[in-house]
């Protein structure tokens, strides 16, 4: 137990590290940087619930796919210029960004602490009471109700049998994503089918182009007198 | 969605079923080492609109690739059009099945290979309960369609006058309908959730497929980012709903609230928040509303049309779905949230409309305006109030596609011709295109006899009925504002003569409007429809009634994890859970079309009761 | 050893709530596309914690399987953003959310 609380420890510091570079850096390599160093955290945090299946994909899609993806298109924009932050663009948007910020964290955190009206109230979070029949339910100590859960609280077993709950959370989330979820499997079909089909269609260059060069042939003084004259569309 | 793993799956799935969801506790799993995992029954029938418009797409997509030559210009768009059309005429024979029909007018359904005696007539669900089929998901179903054909036939002269080509705007627009038609249905937030995505993926993408404007690519981007942001407020309601109830499922959730208060309940209010913050920014209402002016502003009319007819209705369903069906029993605790919105959405979306000098802008705030219209419909929480909603959504896709569709045309090569200025005397020099937009814009003020005013009569009806009187009085004193700006423009066509001389000076033939034949025809469907409606909406008003939002367990699967006794409840919107009788015998005693067990109170057969005792048990499961 | 849990279960909430936040904010306030791209890239990731968490609260597997779609839908909406601002920088390197000004007013 002691072990999980240090790695949740570090691995929220990390986390909120990281999301704070993304939103304060100026450069948006070092977002990227930072957005990897958070995205990795969870995965640490995930292995560290017993997701260990999701801890890996995590790695690999977020990590390895998305913001290198995102790292490759600053690159090809040669964006990778510093962000003025210190003018403020619309008056007064900061600080109503930290508000709402300031909102949601001390609401959405506040819920969990909160007495609901419901029955049997601990003020706990582990009494978010799993009403749904079969499932077991907890009482204010987190204890498992049902006899039967007593044992189905992942952490409290010993380690062998925690490595095999980690064998199995592949084997049950396979058999669930194919059974119960089957329709939302096939359905994200067609989503990355729509992903596919429009970056096609955004990569495609029309025949008749506004006046714009190819970005190769020119320098990027060059490209902007251009995309100035090239603004006139509207 | 291949053809092939169907095929695999509906072979599997008639060899076992057994109890797949519920606990999942550490103890090892019951090894399924012939590899038979219990998997959902499929009723495919149920499916065919989603698959054909999936398939569709993907299909077009694939003759486009095979295709050496060029493809004639008419071949996307017809094959669109007949995706469509047979989507819709897929959902007949499911229609006849939840209303408890055998036949419609010629065709009879009884000897159809999918329609077994294993399932009594009456809305039902399946894919293990994630997919509800009821006459609310059918009505959706068909509008969205409708929404597609008429798009089509737009976007296909738009694009040739853009020169624009390629088949991928007509390939998204299937792909789209897919998830919209995913959200009508969907009993499963996640699916739900996926569904939203698909639909908002795809239109970002179509808003921003004029590669030529830089309008267009910056209100695709602007939609992505607004809609990515509030996709994200959606996911973390999705997960408080989740985190409060320990399900997903609609059906689930539904029958646990109604045995008791999650210990939580605050998690769950909140959760109901950040949904609604959601569904806000996908169908526009204030105060989450800030992109739509700028998107319909900047993206291809034709799209627009979508945007405003196809997403919207798809959010309006999933909302009333989620909301009024599922989160019934805590009506009283989002109704106020639907009311503020509402109230915002009715005043701001009339009165910022006015000041407005882009036409399209005007629509998008008048669109805001019909979105508050519309949630005052939700807000009422009740058959009527469902009922007013379907009508409202079915009355204004075909009113605001026929607005952008003269919009599409007034605009001009370019698409950028949409000031008021460039509306002045039309009715000079395009009589016919003006008149046309003028039926629409005084069906959209909800001046009699028109199908607007029977929408706007019958949401406000619905939220008198619920007790909001004062709702419907904004809703009607906005509509009174809202009139004003309709008139505006009626007023620029046909009074202003603008800077280009006198009325009798003969119209300049560059001024003259080539109107594309199939453009032609979606506005004639538009007017037919606007007027035919309105004069008389009893055929249409019947079909919304009709189409009630019930919630069903599937029916053989799932039951027994989730009811104790293997049961099958159903719970129409009354929140009344109904057990069923035997559904061996079910006898299908139709040939009386009146008969309509679908909206009947205890009337729907659903098979496999098997305790009669577990069905007494849940009566405490009744909404007091 | 179960108060731990607990504990431990509510830290995980608030650091995703904290998250959440974090990104919200970012989108609020940052003016590059591509940087806001990121930020709701944090959003999503915060929302997966609280589904796993929340898996892990209530024993059920079913959160953990919405982490795996959320993960296919963030993908498809990064290709998608990413092409967009891609098109559009081709046109005009540089721009920010600021300079797409053609729609304001």
């Amino acid at each position: 137990m002691g072990v999980q609380i240090v790695v949740f420890a570090v691995c929220a510091i990390v986390a909120l590290l990281g999301a704070l570079g993304v939103v304060f850096a100026r450069n948006p390599v070092h977002s990227a940087l930072g957005l990897v160093a958070t995205l990795f955290a969870i995965a640490v945090l995930f292995v560290n619930q017993n997701a260990q299946f999701l801890g890996v994909v995590q790695v690999i899609v977020y990590t390895g796919a998305i913001v290198v993806l995102i790292l490759f298109v600053i690159m090809l924009l040669g964006v990778d210029t510093d962000e003025d932050l210190d003018t403020e663009p619309l008056l007064g948007q900061r600080w109503a960004a930290v508000i709402v910020a300031l909102l949601l964290i001390g609401g959405i955190a506040g819920i969990f602490f909160v007495e609901g009206r419901g029955e049997a109230v601990t003020g706990q979070v582990a009494a978010l009471a799993p009403i749904v029949p079969g499932i077991p339910s907890t009482d204010a100590q987190g204890n498992p109700t049902t006899a039967a859960g007593v044992d189905t609280f992942v952490r409290a077993l010993p380690a062998e049998q925690q490595q095999a709950i980690g064998e199995q959370n592949i084997t049950q989330i396979g058999e669930h994503l194919f059974t119960d979820y089957v329709f939302a499997f096939m359905i994200t079909a067609a989503l990355l089918t729509i992903a596919v089909i429009g970056a096609v269609l955004m990569a495609r260059r029309p025949k008749r182009y506004e006046p714009m060069p190819e970005l190769e042939d020119t320098s990027y003084e060059d490209v902007d007198e251009l995309s100035t004259t090239g603004e006139v569309t509207g | 969605m291949s053809a092939g793993i169907l095929a695999t799956m509906a072979s599997v799935a008639q060899t076992g079923i057994e109890p797949i969801s519920g606990p999942i506790g550490i103890e090892p799993i019951s090894a399924p080492v012939d590899g038979a995992v219990p998997t959902p029954e499929i009723t495919w029938a149920a499916l065919l609109p989603l698959i054909i418009l999936g398939l569709g797409g993907l299909l077009l997509l694939t003759l486009s690739s095979l295709l050496k030559r060029k493809a004639p210009r008419a071949l996307y768009p017809i094959w669109t059009i007949a995706t469509a059309v047979l989507a819709v005429a897929s959902v007949v024979p499911v229609w006849a099945k939840v209303q408890g029909f055998n036949s419609i007018l010629w065709w009879d359904f009884r000897d159809l290979w999918w329609q077994p005696a294993t399932t009594a007539p009456g809305p039902f669900s399946t894919l293990g309960g994630a997919y509800g089929v009821d006459g609310f998901s059918l009505f959706v179903t068909v509008l969205i369609c409708c929404a597609v054909i008429l798009t089509t036939l737009l976007i296909s002269g738009y694009l040739q006058r853009e020169e624009l080509d390629g088949p991928e705007p007509y390939a998204l627009l299937l792909l789209a309908a897919t998830g919209g038609v995913v959200m009508a249905g969907a009993n499963d937030l996640i699916v739900l959730f996926l569904g939203l995505e698909t639909i908002s993926i795809a239109v970002y993408v179509l808003a921003a497929s004029h590669l030529r404007r830089a309008q267009s690519q910056e209100a695709g981007l602007k939609y992505f980012i607004l809609g990515g942001f509030s996709s994200a407020f959606f996911l973390y309601g999705i997960a408080m709903v989740y985190g409060a109830t320990g399900t997903t499922n609609l059906v689930l959730i539904k029958s646990s609230l109604a045995e008791s208060i999650p210990r939580h309940d605050l998690l769950l209010l909140v959760g109901f928040a950040m949904l609604l913050v959601g569904f806000g920014f996908k169908v526009a209402a204030v105060p989450f509303h800030s992109w739509s002016p700028d998107v319909y502003d900047g993206a291809p009319s034709p799209v627009v049309a979508f945007m405003a007819s196809a997403v919207k209705v798809a959010g309006f369903a999933a909302l009333v779905r989620v909301f009024v069906a599922g989160f019934g029993q805590y009506a009283a605790d989002w109704q106020p949230l639907i009311y503020a919105l509402a109230v915002l959405s009715l005043v701001v979306g009339s009165s910022l409309a006015i000041v407005q000098t882009n036409v399209k802008r005007t629509l998008a705030y008048s669109s805001i305006s019909h979105a508050g219209f519309i949630l005052i419909a939700v807000e009422a929480a009740s058959e009527t109030g469902t009922a007013a909603v379907l009508f409202y959504a079915a009355a204004y896709t075909f009113m605001v596609a026929g607005s952008f569709g003269v919009a599409t045309l007034v605009g001009r090569a370019g698409d950028g011709r949409h000031s008021l200025d460039d509306y002045k005397g039309l009715g000079r020099t395009n009589p016919v295109l003006a008149g046309t937009l003028t039926i629409f814009l005084l069906a959209q003020a909800g001046v009699p006899f028109t199908v607007g005013f029977v929408a706007k009569f019958y949401a406000v009806i619905a939220a008198v009925q619920a007790g909001s009187a004062a709702l419907g009085v904004v809703a009607m004193l906005s509509a009174v504002i809202a009139a004003f700006l309709y008139l505006r423009i009626i007023v620029a066509m046909y009074m202003a003569e603008g800077d280009d001389g006198g009325s009798d000076a003969p119209a300049d033939p560059a001024d003259h409007i080539h109107v594309p034949r199939p453009a032609a025809a979606a506005l004639a469907i538009c007017v037919l429809v606007t007027i035919g409606f309105g004069l008389f909406p009893g055929w249409l008003t019947d079909m919304a009634a009709d189409s009630t939002v019930v919630l069903v367990e599937q029916g053989s699967t799932d039951a027994s994890t989730a009811l104790p006794g293997g049961q099958t409840l159903i719970v129409d919107d009354e929140g009344n859970l109904v057990p069923a009788g035997d559904g061996a015998v079910a006898p299908t005693e139709a040939s009386d079309p009146s008969a309509d067990p679908a909206t009947g109170d205890g009337a729907v057969e659903a098979p496999q009761v098997q305790d009669p005792a577990a069905a007494e048990g849940t009566a405490s499961v009744e909404r007091p | 050893m179960n108060v731990d849990t607990i504990d431990l279960n509510a830290g995980y909430l608030v650091l995703a709530a904290m998250l959440f936040a974090i990104g919200a904010a970012g989108v609020l306030v940052r003016r590059n596309p591509l940087v806001i791209v990121m930020c709701v890239e944090l959003m999503l990731n915060a929302v997966n914690l609280t589904l796993v968490t929340f898996s892990t609260m209530l024993n059920d597997i079913a959160g953990q399987i919405m982490v795996l779609f959320v993960l296919v839908v963030a993908a498809a909406e990064v290709v998608v953003g990413l092409g967009i601002i891609v098109a559009i920088s081709r046109r005009r390197p540089g721009a920010t959310a600021d300079d797409i000004r053609v729609l304001r007013g």
